[in-house]
């Protein structure tokens, strides 16, 4: 068994398990661990997006 | 504006977090869940397992210390720590014969960086847990 991923997919799979351990381990109540997770995730997100165009647009 | 120097806290007795810090080691999610922090073990548990569990079904090479250049030294030696630090589920997976080869191809790279992120996030874990078991954290 083997699983095919695309960038995408695996980079998105890579964003959302490290949020998960940076939200639990980075805070000290629920609530600000569970907004720090979601606004990782998101600059991960942010990330991919701006560079994946930067490096289309790059490319030319 | 004069910056204050943080007070330097004295080392607790190493019976008070090494139980802790070496479960969280070998079980990733285990420091927190002999500390009674069972949701917050479960999630790292979940996370930390699946990471390494997608970085095994997309064939992820494993390291190996490797002499040569400083940079060839620096990474695999790197490498193989992080692998390590991911516990029962690195000594498993070596121990039932997983063996991959580091080929060509973005699904194997990825599978690679995935095996050694999820030993990185699980030092985080343990980092964790020894200040909770510390008094540091609550």
């Amino acid at each position: 068994m083997k699983m095919n991923l695309s960038h995408f997919e695996a980079a998105f799979l890579f964003s959302m398990f490290t949020s998960v351990v940076l939200g639990v381990v980075t805070k000290r109540t629920d609530r600000d661990r569970l907004q720090y997770g979601f606004y990782t995730f998101g600059c991960f997100l942010l990330a991919l997006f701006g560079i994946g165009w930067l490096m289309y647009l790059g490319h030319g | 504006m004069i910056k204050e120097k943080e007070q330097k806290q004295p080392m607790p007795p190493i019976g008070a977090w090494a139980p802790a810090v070496a479960l969280a080691w070998l079980i990733p999610g285990g420091g927190h869940f002999l500390l009674k922090r069972n949701g917050r073990g479960g999630l790292l548990l979940l996370a930390v397992t699946g990471m390494f569990v997608c970085g095994l079904l997309m064939r992820g090479a494993m390291f190996q210390p490797q002499n040569g250049d400083f940079l060839t030294i620096l990474i695999n030696t790197g490498g193989f720590i992080g692998d390590v630090c991911s516990g029962i589920l690195y000594l498993l997976s070596t121990w039932l014969g997983y063996s991959q080869p580091d080929v060509a191809g973005h699904v194997h790279d990825y599978g690679t960086k995935f095996l050694v992120t999820a030993g990185l996030l699980n030092v985080l874990a343990m980092v964790d847990a020894f200040e909770i078991a510390t008094g540091r954290k609550d």
